[in-house]
């Protein structure tokens, strides 16, 4: 096990380690991957290996949800790198993401209040497209400048832009049942 | 199209023989047990032809059990010891039972799960459930002219994990070796998927007896990969019947039935909503104890009008389902229909509506989730198919634990993958603290109070340092069952608590054993021999799955690791001539601590040759 820990997830998959990615490569990749360890395969073989085979089949299906994800797949690569991306603790942000925060916020309610499922899905559309764009400025960030503070602050503005998506699906899901 | 390549797995003991495996709908209703017999999947009916089992057991004085048709006949004289539709009762408690006094039986509230009072005596759900297992093995067993050596047995996929874990506590207290536990539409998928060659995205929805649930699933190339689901696990076929018995008593004006006359009703109501499947008005006449005549006429808009909000009560999940795996009505290629109900034409006309296309109803619906389990039970079972394929499911709930303030911290969000876990680190609250209780919930809601509780267990032992200093890491892992284990540990002082998720609603190893040695299907002596038979098995599957590694990953080996493995071999050897179980057992389970690293490396070796070849046939 020393052998597979010890490599991370991009190495896993066989992919060069930054943040653009094809996306198909890795779901192909995470297949095969996936396919080799699952238990599945080794319902009649020994604990030593069903064990095993449980707890590497655990490990690719993180490896993927982590690459899968671009506010994941960035967080791992700053930590890859030795960043800590300070979601919990740091709260400062620039004033007019704040200020476009609390729009969203305000959007969100007024639509939830007024039982209108398609502004809902509209917010979330429009949300999806916004960030979209930040992940594009994620991947110069990350890839081409390389700079990693920078990309600290947009990785916690993801994690906003997550948020609020996760909002609306909440208030959507309300709204329906 | 080309089909992954997959490493050669784990090889089995004995890769001539077949051996004999089963599938098993456990059902609300009806439960069936199908077997792969040279290549294809069927059925297996009882000697009168019946493939249903009906899902019904009577418990008479004296102990005795009668299962399936002959206990169904008795259930409207003798309702309170005619145990039907157990399924609904798997894993809750009498809280949880909504409709419990319209049921005729005698509820007993016990702490985790509710019992039943039966003539012989308190049974409870897992013990009536195995019941209806027993019966299904025997019936396989006796077709199959040998003893089984595993089963996969369907849940379904809403099912939460106590529910999960109740129903594998049945299987295991009626003798059978879990292969796994299926997810119901799942196994609808992989018998529709299979033998239609089916690429893209479908739809499983499936309303059972007394379970609702729908399944969204990527059919690629051999792979099913479940992409999302939900459900409802108190909504089915009963509660169609239910509202028709409600309409009974309304238009007859009827108050405060006998159990007889209510099990009596719902009978007839029952037969009611099979009638209108095909014709459009039907009578339902009956005789109360009392003498009081009944008869009706319904019809099928009076039906429709009275089920109506049950049938949008199943397009909810649907639209949740579809939000999770983020695909719209047109993407999907066809809707795969399972379970007796949605022979109901007005579900099936909402279903069309909804997706605007008609469903799939080429197949029988109540067999097809038995034979996806058989086919499933046939590779784990060592038998290869023709066909490599693999099965990639989903959690259908989140996981997480309670924190301050009575809210829940999600930690596995639903539709992950399976197998998966995921750490979490807590922390102290007050200086000088050495105690943490963790709370295990499951469920989409805040407040813990709308999850439901799946255990309580207390770490201790923390170190006492200043509020915010212990780092307590929590990790929990869901295995390809689906099931749930925990572990803590406080990270600086290496302070470690692991619980299997069930004390509140499984059953203890220690219970399990006591039920078998109570059942008088089992002798002692027969115990003890079918112990050690079972430890040699396991040995000599063992040595032979080892010696078989070393011949061919031998090179991942040092000659000192070699030699230190054949040692324990030899010891396993001679604890096998020695024929006594518990040295048998420790030797079986010294060679597995001893290949365990090798295990390992062979595993990351099939990894990379699983994409060497996946990048290979992409050129």
């Amino acid at each position: 096990m020393t052998t597979e820990f010890s490599r991370d997830f991009f190495q896993l998959f066989g992919l060069s380690r930054r943040f653009a990615l094809d996306s198909q490569q890795l779901e192909q990749s995470w297949r095969a991957a996936a396919a080799a360890v699952h238990p599945d395969r080794y319902a009649s073989s020994p604990d030593a290996e069903k064990r095993m085979a449980l707890m590497q089949a655990t490990q690719v299906n993180e490896a993927y949800q982590t690459l899968k994800s671009p506010l994941r797949r960035a967080r791992y690569l700053l930590s890859l790198q030795g960043v800590d991306t300070q979601e919990e603790t740091n709260t400062s942000m620039p004033l007019d993401f704040l200020m476009a925060q609390m729009e969203w916020r305000e959007s969100i309610e007024e639509a939830r209040d007024s039982s209108d499922v398609d502004a809902l899905e509209a917010l979330s559309s429009r949300l999806r497209s916004d960030k979209r764009a930040l992940e594009a400025e994620l991947g110069e960030a990350l890839d081409r400048a390389a700079d990693l503070d920078a990309a600290a602050v947009m990785v916690r503005k993801l994690r906003f832009l997550e948020k609020l998506d996760q909002e609306i699906g909440d208030a959507i899901e309300t709204l329906l049942g | 199209m080309a089909l992954l390549q997959i490493a050669e797995p784990g090889l089995s003991a004995a890769p001539h023989q077949h051996r004999l495996a089963v599938g098993i709908d456990l059902g609300t209703t009806n439960s069936l047990v199908a077997t792969v017999r040279s290549g294809s999947a069927t059925v297996l009916a009882d000697a009168f032809g019946r493939s249903l089992l009906p899902s019904v057991v009577r418990y008479q004085e004296g102990g005795r059990v009668t299962v399936g048709h002959d206990a169904q006949r008795e259930q409207n004289h003798d309702p309170h010891n005619t145990i039907t539709s157990v399924k609904r009762f798997m894993g809750r408690g009498l809280s949880d039972i909504k409709d419990a006094g319209s049921l005729p039986y005698r509820f007993v509230d016990a702490p985790g799960m509710v019992q039943l009072h039966t003539a012989a005596g308190v049974k409870s759900p897992v013990e009536v459930s195995a019941d209806i297992l027993r019966a299904l093995t025997q019936r396989a067993e006796a077709a199959l002219g040998g003893e089984l050596t595993g089963a996969v047995i369907t849940v379904p996929a809403y099912f939460d994990d106590a529910q999960r874990q109740a129903t594998k506590d049945a299987a295991r207290l009626a003798g059978l070796t879990v292969l796994r536990l299926l997810n119901e539409p799942t196994a609808a998928a992989i018998a529709y998927g299979l033998d239609n060659g089916a690429e893209g995205t479908y739809v499983v929805y499936d309303l059972g007896g007394g379970t609702f649930d729908i399944s969204i699933l990527k059919l690629t190339r051999g792979v099913f990969e479940v992409l999302s689901t939900s459900g409802d696990s108190a909504l089915g076929g009963d509660d169609f019947d239910h509202r028709v018995y409600c309409w009974i008593l309304e238009q007859a004006d009827l108050h405060g039935l006998s159990a007889q006359d209510t099990r009596l009703l719902l009978t007839r109501a029952r037969e009611a909503k099979e009638a209108l499947t095909e014709h459009s008005d039907t009578r339902i006449t009956a005789i109360l104890s009392d003498g009081h005549a009944i008869d009706l006429t319904l019809d099928q808009d009076t039906f429709r009008q009275i089920t109506k909000t049950l049938v949008d009560k199943t397009l909810l999940p649907v639209r949740k389902a579809m939000r999770d795996a983020d695909i719209s009505a047109d993407e999907v290629k066809g809707v795969v229909m399972v379970g007796g109900a949605t022979r109901m034409p007005h579900i099936q006309k909402a279903v069309a509506d909804f997706f605007g296309q008609p469903p799939l109803t080429n197949l029988d619906p109540d067999k097809v989730v038995a034979l996806g389990a058989a086919i499933q039970a046939n590779v784990l079972a060592g038998n290869k198919g023709e066909d490599e394929w693999l099965l990639l499911d989903v959690i259908p709930l989140s996981l997480g634990i309670e924190t301050m303030g009575g809210l829940t911290e999600k930690i596995i969000p639903r539709n992950s993958t399976i197998p998966v876990a995921r750490a979490q680190e807590f922390t102290t609250f007050k200086d000088g603290q050495t105690a943490m209780s963790i709370h295990v919930l499951q469920g989409e809601r805040e407040l813990v109070a709308d999850c439901r509780s799946l255990a309580q267990f207390v770490l201790r032992g923390i170190p006492p340092m200043v509020a915010g200093a212990a780092r307590i890491r929590i990790t929990f892992q869901v295995d390809a069952d689906g099931l749930l284990a925990v572990s803590a540990r406080e990270m600086t002082s290496g302070v470690e608590a692991s619980i299997e998720v069930k004390p509140s609603y499984g059953l203890s190893d220690d219970a399990i054993s006591q039920m078998l040695s109570d059942s008088l299907a089992h002798v002692q002596d027969d115990i003890e021999a079918r112990k050690l038979r079972e430890a040699i098995v396991d040995a000599d599957s063992l040595r032979d799955a080892t010696l078989a590694a070393l011949r061919i990953d031998g090179d991942l080996l040092t000659a000192e690791e070699t030699s230190a493995i054949q040692q324990v071999l030899q010891q396993l050897e001679q604890a096998i001539a020695s024929q006594t179980t518990l040295q048998v057992n420790q030797a079986t389970h010294r060679l597995n601590k001893a290949t365990e690293d090798f295990a390992a490396r062979r595993m990351d070796r099939n990894i990379q040759r699983a994409l060497k070849g996946q990048k290979i046939s992409e050129l």
